[in-house]
């Protein structure tokens, strides 16, 4: 790994950093990875299947689903709309996209 | 004077009951150690102005003949649970100000019952980390060595229960998050099985690990607040359905993976406990066998892929532009970097860029999909084991409570989570119980040992839990 790819990793995760940060993360990085990299170690035995993506733990977990009809949520409106940093007639505002 | 020291919530329950003392006065005898010793610990983040108020609503229910256990128990809540109207930061000046706009479900069982919210507990940014060190709001005290960390990410809970500033605490788990801080402040942690506990208005830190779990003084109060606040919930879409209590009727039969446990490297006087732990459950009648486990030992390396992944897709709401830190760039792009660079603490950040870089187009397989396989196959060995015995049991944490500022690098607070994180990658339950004290620079450090179980469990857990704290002492 170098700076440019911590770089990299912020331009994607929308982190803004400054110098001293990205070399500090470079290092510890460095040495995370350099622990889990252990991974590779692992011996796929032929019957473990596909990984249980979506259902990942317990045996008894099977994917949920329901109907698509809005149900009553108690959702305070206010408090929602109040938090918007920035807002018009009850809606949220942000600034052009295009 | 309410004696606090050596309260539970059946004695607090049955105090009141017979008019010994009302829930407001117990409230009030909380609110007086939280005042006393809130600046030198740093347990709690705000205390509700309203606490008094519940507490006076529970002493109706008292007086109508609705009161039930939980009604009148004081709480501290782990600053990641939401309560409509009520701050909620999970530690971050990202949301340091956001208020939340409904009821986790866990929270909304507990107001049926009356039971009173003392205040928002301390816990690490976005419960990250090992020892509330990476609170943007300072590091929660060990009430047994204010030098040192009361653990975490739930420092905030344990400490609160351990220093009578609470009856019990909420907390969550995701790697180890309630039993680790629960050990290092000589207390009950319970993680239960992924699913059992509604997740709903816990803020998703890694999905496919997080529970939320009690914090108590012994193991009948960690099973009281677990009934209570388990169960099937709508509203989360990963919950378990309803299963029966099991009786047990069985002589229980313990597994110490004793090969994991000498590979690591455990403190000397954690060993020592952990093995005398050992030898009190031998003579308490249970049958200890060694196990071995096929690949356990990269349990962690497993854990700090998966859980960065997730972190990184869950904090990804975190923009600036609906709630929470807004800082006004040039254009929409800004806002996002500048708000999320200067909302993040040092460790989300870490976690963050880390879980992004496993979820490349270029890593994934030899990272997160190794993982993903990795984890499946441990889910597996652990079935088989659990053929030939019903607990499984490990020391806690490898050491005791470190010093603040003690551990600089994060991979060595990585490794305190050796022991827990396997529980939260299978998905079963465990608790951490006090096993005694080791002797450091003069002040005596609680330790912990810790029981896991087979999925759905938890019985068996409070079982061995209330034996071992009678044959302990």
């Amino acid at each position: 790994m170098n700076i440019k790819d911590i770089e990299g990793l912020a331009e994607l995760a929308r982190i803004d950093l400054s110098q001293a940060e990205k070399e500090s993360l470079l290092k510890d990085l460095d040495s995370i990875l350099g622990y889990v990299k252990q991974i590779e170690e692992v011996e796929v035995v032929p019957d473990v299947g596909r990984p249980e993506l979506g259902r990942p733990t317990s045996g008894t977990s099977v994917n949920v689903w329901r109907e698509d009809v809005a149900g009553a949520r108690d959702f305070s409106r206010e408090l929602i709309i109040n938090q918007f940093p920035d807002k018009q007639d009850g809606f949220l505002k942000v600034k052009k996209i295009l | 004077m309410i004696n606090l020291t050596g309260l539970t919530i059946k004695k607090a329950h049955e105090a009141i009951k017979s008019g010994e003392y009302t829930c407001r006065e117990l409230t009030q005898a909380y609110l007086d150690q939280i005042e006393k010793k809130n600046k030198e610990l740093n347990v709690y983040l705000e205390v509700f102005g309203d606490a008094l108020a519940q507490a006076d609503e529970a002493d109706k229910k008292f007086k109508s003949g609705t009161a039930v256990l939980l009604t009148g128990i004081p709480f501290a809540i782990k600053d990641n649970i939401l309560i409509e109207g009520k701050k909620v930061s999970a530690a971050s000046k990202m949301l340091e100000n956001y208020i939340a706009s409904y009821d986790a479900t866990v929270i909304k069982k507990l107001k049926s019952e009356g039971a009173v919210f003392l205040g928002r507990v301390n816990l690490d940014e976005f419960a990250m980390g090992g020892s509330t060190e990476n609170s943007a709001f300072g590091p929660t005290r060990n009430p047994h060595d204010p030098r040192r960390v009361a653990g975490g990410t739930s420092g905030g809970s344990t400490a609160a229960v351990a220093a009578d500033m609470a009856l019990v605490a909420l907390g969550s788990d995701t790697g180890g998050s309630v039993r680790e801080p629960a050990s290092f402040c000589g207390i009950v942690g319970l993680k239960p099985t992924y699913g059992r506990v509604s997740r709903y208005g816990l803020m998703a830190m890694g999905s496919s690990l997080d529970c939320i779990g009690s914090a108590a003084k012994n193991t009948e109060d960690a099973e009281i607040v677990f009934r209570s606040i388990a169960g099937h919930d709508d509203l989360d879409s990963t919950s378990l359905e309803d299963t029966k209590e099991n009786p047990i009727n069985k002589k229980l039969t313990i597994g110490v993976p004793w090969d994991f446990i000498n590979k690591e490297g455990v403190n000397p006087e954690v060993k020592k406990n952990f093995m005398a732990s050992v030898e009190k459950l031998k003579a308490g009648g249970y049958e200890v066998k060694d196990i071995s486990i096929q690949n356990i030992d990269l349990v962690l390396a497993i854990y700090y892929i998966i859980m960065p992944a997730e972190v990184s897709t869950n904090l990804a709401r975190l923009d600036g532009v609906r709630y929470g830190l807004h800082q006004d760039g040039k254009n929409l792009m800004e806002d996002y970097f500048f708000s999320r660079g200067k909302g993040f603490g040092p460790e989300t950040r870490r976690r963050v860029l880390l879980g992004t870089y496993v979820l490349s187009a270029g890593y994934y397989d030899a990272y997160y999909s190794k993982a993903q396989t990795a984890r499946t196959f441990l889910k597996k060995e652990f079935e088989k084991a659990f053929k030939n015995i019903d607990l499984i049991l490990t020391p806690t944490a490898p050491m005791p409570a470190w010093k603040v500022g003690e551990k600089s690098d994060p991979l060595s607070v990585y490794l305190a989570d050796i022991f827990t994180v396997t529980a939260n990658i299978v998905g079963i339950p465990a608790i951490s119980v006090p096993s005694g004290f080791m002797e450091m620079e003069g002040k005596s450090l609680p330790l912990g040992i810790q029981f896991m179980a087979p999925h759905g469990g938890e019985d068996l857990l409070f079982e061995i839990g209330k034996k071992f704290e009678q044959i302990a002492l």
